[in-house]
């Protein structure tokens, strides 16, 4: 069985956007654009998250997904904002694989359940953002990152394998976007609490950090944006093509909270898991590409 | 060649061929194909020779019975059950179910693939599994490819006549899994050429 290295796009209206503990948010340009690299760079899989998830932006998410699913033959993910069964089966219709629930499904369980029984566990990701508490404990947090639960993370995770999730999408708002690496201890607790796959997500900064992930957390795939974006911005740089889109001027000032992600390609990455005797799928000529 | 998503037992008979996408639970997917009476409407298309593709659940729903949630029985159409993914690592750990990622497929038996579908598909391509139920047919001649998933190697493709079982999803397979697709549509061809020059490929939804 290979580890997955998934590519995160968090969306905003039309475009690809990246923040710092899930706010400050910047534009990066447009997120089918980056996927299409991804996709043909050797992606295991995409994760789009509607950070926004208002109402008024679901058409524009829709039409990505769409757009997407039609060009890319790799398994999608979508969340954000998906609070009905309508919600998930409107997303799985324009060519969703999975949905991520988070929200909704914190403040009604039984919603995971529904969605299970409709479209089945492999269809339904259940997505924990969690901070560390000083005392060691972790809460989940919903509405990205801005409202307090009062829920027990792990406790969570647990509760939400029983409703019948298929996977557990665990990441920590306090790495997230910093490039200080996974919370190793948050990904190792959720991975051996419950018996379905766990993705880890928030902080991947160097290689190091997704090694440790895998071999020492445990976690059966990994949730990667920050990273591979600004390779793709880095690489852009030469040919102005993101620059014309999107607000990446931070990048090369080396702003606080980005100077520590190590950029990288999806090629650059398998290559150390499969040095630290982790399976991958190749990508490239041997993928078929 | 056109496709159409349909519930319609009619468009069964209308089309070249059908595939059985899977998404959801085996007990509601067999309820809604005896429901909107396309159960028969399958048997009829098998009976007649059109090429008939079953993806994921899709696949299992060809088989005898399933054990998922109970014991429910299938389409029948591959003698054999369906039982749940053992979590047997080989190594005194546990493999996660569901299996959710990619995992070769290699050729039963060795060698290079045979099965048509798998034409230009290397040994052991890589292909996107998503599924906590393995087929497990009668006669294991039936197998096309197999896949190894903790200590248990399993049939990940199967072949009875002109209906053919993929327990993967050649639709977010990359590059190999449109290829998949590509030769399922020569077969369709192919099959015509028995038949009379109709056009529609045909597809139902399941769930």
């Amino acid at each position: 069985m290979s580890v997955r290295v998934i590519a995160r796009l968090d969306i905003k209206g039309p475009n690809l956007v990246k923040g710092v503990h899930l706010e400050g948010l910047r534009v990066l340009g447009s997120p089918e654009r980056f996927a299409r690299l991804y996709y043909e760079e050797g992606a295991d899989e995409l994760l789009y998250i509607d950070v926004v998830a208002s109402l008024y932006g679901r058409n524009s998410l829709t039409d990505i997904v769409a757009r997407t699913s039609r060009e890319i033959f790799i398994p999608l993910t979508v969340g954000g904002g998906l609070r009905t069964i309508a919600d998930i089966r409107t997303v799985l219709r324009a060519g969703a694989d999975k949905v991520a629930l988070n929200t909704a499904a914190i403040t009604r369980p039984d919603f995971v359940r529904e969605a299970v029984e409709r479209f089945g566990s492999s269809t339904v990701v259940v997505s924990i953002e969690a901070i560390r508490h000083p005392d060691g404990r972790y809460e989940a947090y919903t509405e990205n990152g801005r409202e307090r639960t009062g829920v027990d993370a792990l406790a969570w995770a647990r509760r939400a394998a029983e409703l019948g999730a298929g996977e557990i999408l665990v990441t920590s708002i306090d790495r997230e976007g910093t490039g200080k690496g996974f919370d190793l201890e948050l990904t190792r607790a959720v991975a051996t609490a419950v018996p379905i796959p766990v993705i880890a997500g928030g902080g991947a900064g160097t290689f190091a950090h997704v090694r440790d992930v895998v071999v020492d957390a445990r976690a059966d795939a990994v949730a990667i944006a920050s990273v591979l974006h600004y390779n793709v911005v880095r690489r852009d740089d030469h040919t102005a093509r993101v620059g014309d889109e999107g607000n990446v001027e931070y990048l090369k000032r080396g702003r606080p909270g980005f100077g520590k992600v190590q950029d990288a390609t999806l090629a650059d990455i398998k290559a150390v898991l499969r040095e630290s005797g982790v399976p991958c799928r190749p990508v490239g000529a041997e993928a078929g590409a | 060649m056109r496709a159409v998503i349909t519930a319609d037992p009619g468009d069964l008979d209308a089309a070249d061929a059908v595939i059985l996408p899977g998404i959801g639970a085996f007990r509601d997917a067999i309820h809604t194909l005896d429901a909107r009476a396309l159960t028969p409407a399958i048997h009829a298309a098998v009976a007649t020779g059109k090429p008939v593709l079953g993806i994921c659940l899709g696949m299992q729903l060809l088989l005898t019975e399933s054990h998922e949630m109970g014991r429910y029985r299938g389409l029948d159409l591959v003698a054999g059950e369906v039982t749940r993914l053992s979590e047997d690592a080989g190594d005194g750990t546990r493999v996660k179910v569901p299996h959710v990622g990619w995992s070769r497929i290699s050729p039963a038996g060795g060698g290079a693939f045979k099965e048509p579908l798998f034409d230009g598909v290397p040994a052991d391509a890589f292909m996107y599994f998503v599924h906590s139920y393995e087929c497990r047919p009668s006669s294991p001649g039936v197998a096309t490819a197999t896949t190894r998933y903790g200590a248990a190697v399993y049939c990940s493709a199967l072949r009875r006549d002109s209906v053919v079982g993929v327990q993967f999803h050649p639709e977010r397979s990359g590059p190999h899994g449109l290829t998949i697709y590509r030769n399922f549509r020569t077969s369709i061809v192919t099959s015509r050429e028995w038949s009379h020059g109709r056009t529609a490929g045909s597809e139902i939804r399941t769930a």
